[in-house]
């Protein structure tokens, strides 16, 4: 009962601060504000690209072309020395006949070329489509089938895919160390913001000692001061990222420069963030509030 | 029984001062004592650490039950709820009237505001103030606000009350009103005071216990004492 009365005051005294020594609230508000705004961009774009890198890892695939004269029994063979190298997470066998049909489907222009020719003089090859479990080992698993017997040839988009990989891991990492020293000089603004509001401030909060106020009841106010002040900072931040992303992915329709590079889609994606950059905020805030009051409870 | 223990306390400052040389010092329930000496002899020293705004360098210091030379930063305030504290400067805070600077010391140990509106009464009636509740207190003459503060250091009955120079700032009329407040205080609810002060006048005038310090030591505690010259 009693602690639910001093929490009560203290969530009372809180917003009455916040409002009384506007100005300087107003200060940390918009400091927190500034940063979040650059915090929330660095979440968003490392969301993203850790998505596509994904969705392209996942993509990626290894093609095995059979050889002309192979057997089916040799085929047999393929199917399982294939199925048993560690790095194959799946693999599906496609027939000429299968790939055929495929293509015909493709276009019409297919449709006519490929039904002039018979079985025997089509050049067509039976294929594997192999998906992989670690993307980096691709070029081995790849090497390793293609030593296989009667196996023609062998591609994964090697190179290419690679580069593109590697670029999006280091834009991720940079986008992650970005949103963490954002944040904590977000901690050392407003650590220094509030100082300037527990300042003045001092008085009180010596008296309150001497009349025997335990540290908590003292901290508890400033505290959720310090969160009130992190929530409200992170209104501006959410509204700007959740329609700025909204419009950027209309705009876009929805993938960057070619199919390969999907964006999230908005839905529920602006939630989670818009959440994250809210905690973040409220917890920015109370760290910082924390500290700042920290140094006069030592008397 | 005694309220205050001290035993072979040393203070030292951080800059070398030794500022209590191997005090030992009991005081009992109920009493009112003067510690009195001239600048520099320790007794603001010896009243800051029976607080704990300074930590003694050696030596045991006990007040009420409570082993003060080893509390902790965090635990102070169980220290500061047994006792109430009165200041040379007032200590209170402007934005807040009369009533809601007593009521100040009640809010922050989590009273209940049924208690808290009859003690807060109740401990201005004791100084007198009475029908200035609703006042700030740069409306209040010193004598006034100092009584104010006396009021807010008993709200929560405290077994002792210390008191730092309270009459440092005030004419020898006002002086005696506060000494007034306090006899009345320390005779009807039993409350230990121990005053810190350099009005000659005053402890002439009381005849209480008077504790003499000289350069860290005591060299008087003699009951209804005077204020000698020459032991300053």
């Amino acid at each position: 009962m009693k602690l639910f009365r001093v929490l009560i005051r203290s969530i009372q005294d809180a917003f009455k601060s916040v409002f009384r020594n506007f100005s300087l609230s107003l200060a940390s508000i918009s400091c927190i504000t500034i940063t979040l705004i650059i915090v929330a961009i660095a979440i968003v774009a490392s969301f993203n690209v850790e998505n596509f890198t994904k969705l392209i890892e996942k993509d990626m695939t290894i093609v095995a072309f059979v050889s002309k004269d192979a057997t089916t029994e040799e085929v047999e063979k393929l199917k399982k020395d294939i199925d048993s190298n560690k790095n194959v997470a799946s693999y599906v066998f496609k027939d000429k006949a299968v790939i055929k049909e495929d293509m015909q489907k493709e276009s019409e222009t297919f449709k006519t070329i490929l039904s002039q020719w018979k079985d025997e003089e089509s050049p067509l090859k039976s294929a594997f489509q192999v998906k992989v479990k670690d993307v980096k080992k691709i070029g081995k698993t790849a090497e390793t089938i293609e030593n296989m017997d009667k196996i023609d040839l062998v591609r994964y988009g090697e190179g290419m895919v690679e580069k593109m990989v590697k670029t999006f891991e280091s834009v991720e990492k940079v986008a992650y160390g970005a949103v963490i020293a954002l944040v904590l000089v977000t901690i050392f603004l407003i650590v220094n913001t509030i100082k300037l509001t527990i300042f003045s401030r001092k008085r009180e909060i010596s008296i309150m000692r001497l009349v025997g106020a335990s540290n908590f009841t003292i901290k508890t106010p400033f505290i959720i001061e310090g969160m009130v002040l992190g929530l409200l900072g992170s209104i501006i931040p959410i509204l700007f990222t959740t329609f700025g992303y909204i419009s950027f992915y209309d705009h876009f329709d929805g993938h960057l420069y070619s199919e390969l590079i999907r964006l999230i889609k908005p839905e529920p994606f602006i939630y989670t963030f818009s959440l994250i950059v809210l905690v973040i905020g409220i917890i920015v805030g109370m760290i910082g509030s924390a500290r700042a009051v920290r140094k006069y409870l030592k008397v | 029984m005694d309220l205050i223990r001290l035993k072979n306390v040393t203070k030292q400052y951080k800059n070398g001062v030794t500022a209590i040389y191997d005090l030992n010092l009991s005081i009992k329930k109920g009493s009112f004592v003067f510690i009195i000496g001239g600048s520099g002899s320790g007794k603001s020293t010896l009243i800051k650490m029976l607080y704990r705004e300074e930590k003694p360098t050696k030596g045991q210091i006990a007040v009420g039950g409570l082993n003060v030379a080893k509390l902790r930063n965090s635990k102070v305030y169980k220290l500061r709820r047994k006792l109430g504290i009165v200041f040379q400067d007032y200590r209170l805070l402007p934005k807040l009237t009369i009533y809601e600077n007593v009521a100040f010391a009640m809010d922050v140990i989590g009273a209940k505001k049924s208690e808290r509106r009859i003690k807060v009464l109740k401990a201005l009636e004791v100084v007198g103030l009475k029908d200035k509740v609703h006042n700030y207190p740069d409306q209040l003459s010193g004598g006034e606000q100092q009584r104010v503060a006396i009021a807010r250091a008993i709200v929560n009955d405290p077994k002792l009350l210390l008191c730092d120079e309270p009459t440092g700032n005030l004419d020898p009329e006002k002086s005696m009103e506060i000494m007034k407040v306090l006899d009345n205080i320390n005779k009807t609810r039993g409350t230990t005071i121990l005053m810190v002060t350099h009005d000659k006048d005053i402890v002439n005038k009381m005849k209480k216990q008077v504790i003499v310090l000289k350069e860290g030591r005591i060299v008087k505690n003699k009951e209804k004492g005077i204020y000698y010259d020459e032991a300053i």
